[in-house]
């Protein structure tokens, strides 16, 4: 098994950025960052846009974040229903890295608003699927 | 650059679900189009279809539609940039004339949705995004422009309510287009009931999936003077594109590929946005209607919420913006949409407008988004 472990529903068999999940089985959220320029992603890419390398180095998405923004699903896309509601959000984190994903759920919703820090946390899904979401650091 | 105009306009009634076939729906746009600009389909040199494909079962529509509408043995080809494929379509039509490739090109939009169902077209629509990375949260286009109404709200104060006049707006004249699908009055206290789709939008904060067909005839400038008694020319087109992935955004509170591609389209028109008369924008969200006042220029940063509590939106005040109802009013049938507001606009600096008529409109502007501010067209229109 592969990259279509990632997340609730995988939509992408085959990456050459697979690695990803096995660091997250490591309990670890990584992006890549580029050997030649330096250039630090997050989703991360196999390729550079910057200056063409494909080389890569895997950093660790640590430390605290701040929310920038979030909404509560009330309805979900074809799959994913059972989950409703479900809050999605970005934040950012060190060397200005964004990370997109749910926000925990045992969070009350007024704990959660924009400017609040957060950290990561790597999940273990049903049937070995493996994912991350943002709880309150 | 040589002159390109608009000679010929149609669209068909977009409605829930269309009781014919994808090319019995876009006839009927073809048909009106047809009147309209009083051609004969040997006199159109090639064609542009677009859709976006998630939503036709039919593979390679150009084909189908150059047979059906009778446009064999002329070139046809298909154009996509999801919700603003038919902007994009006028676009390459404009480049083939402006070329000297072709003198009457036809950019062809349809969209029939109702063949799947909301939650399947949802996990279509949520495709748009990037499936590789965001998809597996189970994403769909209300809350990734919901981030964004969340965001304008945390940076400028916007409310709820600010949206929900934007809506008002739209009912007001979705009631007067008989083309339109949503055609009920609203209260604000009706727009106001917390059923949220995705905090912080509600039900009537998004616009409604439809059936339709659009249907542009563009002509060189030579050809549009022998053609047509009211030649709208294509004045400005500005085009730009930004991150699918939002770890790629920069701000929530407004679309980067809407902002560049307004800038590009005022400086090839060679006008300011005060010049702007009557515009069409992307309503698929009432906040996106939100950020388009700001990001084409219509309101400084910020300043949207104050352009519609002061009304400077309506049909009477200073930018009239989307006098037809909207997407929020009309429906979006995405492949038809951008045909649909160009048409709008066309109508409206013909005179041609009826109730919604805003009076001496020279200038029109129509600002069509594809995805969350993935592709941003911006394209302005003159009389003259």
């Amino acid at each position: 098994m592969g990259f279509e472990q990632f997340g609730i529903i995988s939509f992408t068999g085959v990456t050459k950025t697979e690695q990803f999940v096995e660091f997250l089985k490591n309990n670890e959220l990584r992006g890549t960052a580029c050997k030649s320029c330096g250039a630090k992603f997050f989703p991360p890419r196999s390729d550079c846009d910057k200056c063409l390398a494909n080389d890569m180095d895997w950093f660790s998405i640590t430390g605290e974040g701040t929310l920038i923004t979030y909404t509560k699903a009330m309805y979900a896309p074809a799959g994913f229903e059972k989950d409703v509601p479900y809050v999605l959000g970005v934040a950012e984190f060190s060397d200005g890295i964004k990370v997109f994903g749910r926000l925990d759920k045992s969070l009350p919703d007024d704990a959660i608003k924009a400017g609040m820090k957060v950290i990561v946390r790597i999940l273990g899904l049903e049937d070995d699927r493996l994912s991350y979401e943002l709880t309150a650091a | 650059m040589p002159k390109v105009a608009v000679i010929g306009v149609g669209q068909s009634a977009f409605v829930r679900a269309y009781p014919g076939s994808i090319r019995e729906l876009a006839f009927e746009a073809y048909r009106e189009a047809m009147h309209d600009a009083g051609i004969k389909a040997e006199q159109i040199d090639a064609s542009v279809v677009c859709s976006a494909p998630e939503y036709d079962k039919q593979r390679t529509p150009a084909g189908l539609m150059a047979e059906y509408l009778g446009l064999n043995p002329q070139p046809t080809f298909y154009v996509e940039s999801v919700c603003s494929s038919s902007s994009s379509g006028l676009r390459t039509a404009y480049a083939l004339i402006a070329s000297g490739l072709h003198d009457v090109v036809m950019v062809l939009g349809f969209q029939k949705m109702s063949e799947i169902s909301s939650a399947e077209s949802q996990e279509r629509m949520g495709r748009g995004a990037d499936i590789q990375w965001e998809a597996p949260f189970g994403t769909m286009m209300p809350a990734y422009y919901a981030l964004h109404a969340r965001g304008h709200f945390e940076k400028y104060g916007t409310t709820e309510e600010d949206l929900a006049l934007i809506r008002l707006k739209s009912s007001t004249y979705g009631l007067i287009n008989e083309k339109a699908v949503f055609r009920k009055e609203l209260s604000l206290e009706k727009i106001l009931e917390p059923k949220f789709i995705a905090t912080p939008l509600k039900v009537f904060d998004c616009c409604a999936n439809a059936d339709g067909s659009s249907c542009l005839i563009l002509a060189s400038e030579e050809k549009a003077k022998d053609l047509c008694r009211k030649p709208v020319w294509i004045k400005g087109l500005g085009m730009a594109t930004a991150p699918i992935n939002m770890a790629g955004r920069d701000s929530f509170s407004g679309l980067k590929c809407a902002q560049l591609a307004a800038k590009r389209a005022y400086d090839m028109a060679g006008i300011t946005p005060q010049d702007v008369d009557v515009a069409e924008v992307h309503d698929c969200f009432t906040i996106a209607e939100m950020m388009a006042y700001e990001d084409l220029g219509f309101a400084e940063p910020g300043q949207g919420p104050q352009l519609i509590r002061s009304k400077e939106t309506y049909k009477e005040g200073k930018i009239p913006v989307n006098v037809d109802g909207g997407l929020l009013s009309k429906g979006h049938p995405i492949g038809a949409t951008g045909g649909s507001q160009i048409r709008t606009i066309v109508l409206q600096l013909r005179g041609d407008a009826g109730p919604m008529q805003v009076p001496e409109a020279k200038i029109g502007l129509v600002h069509n988004i594809g995805g969350v501010g993935i592709y941003g067209n911006v394209s302005v229109f003159g009389t003259e």
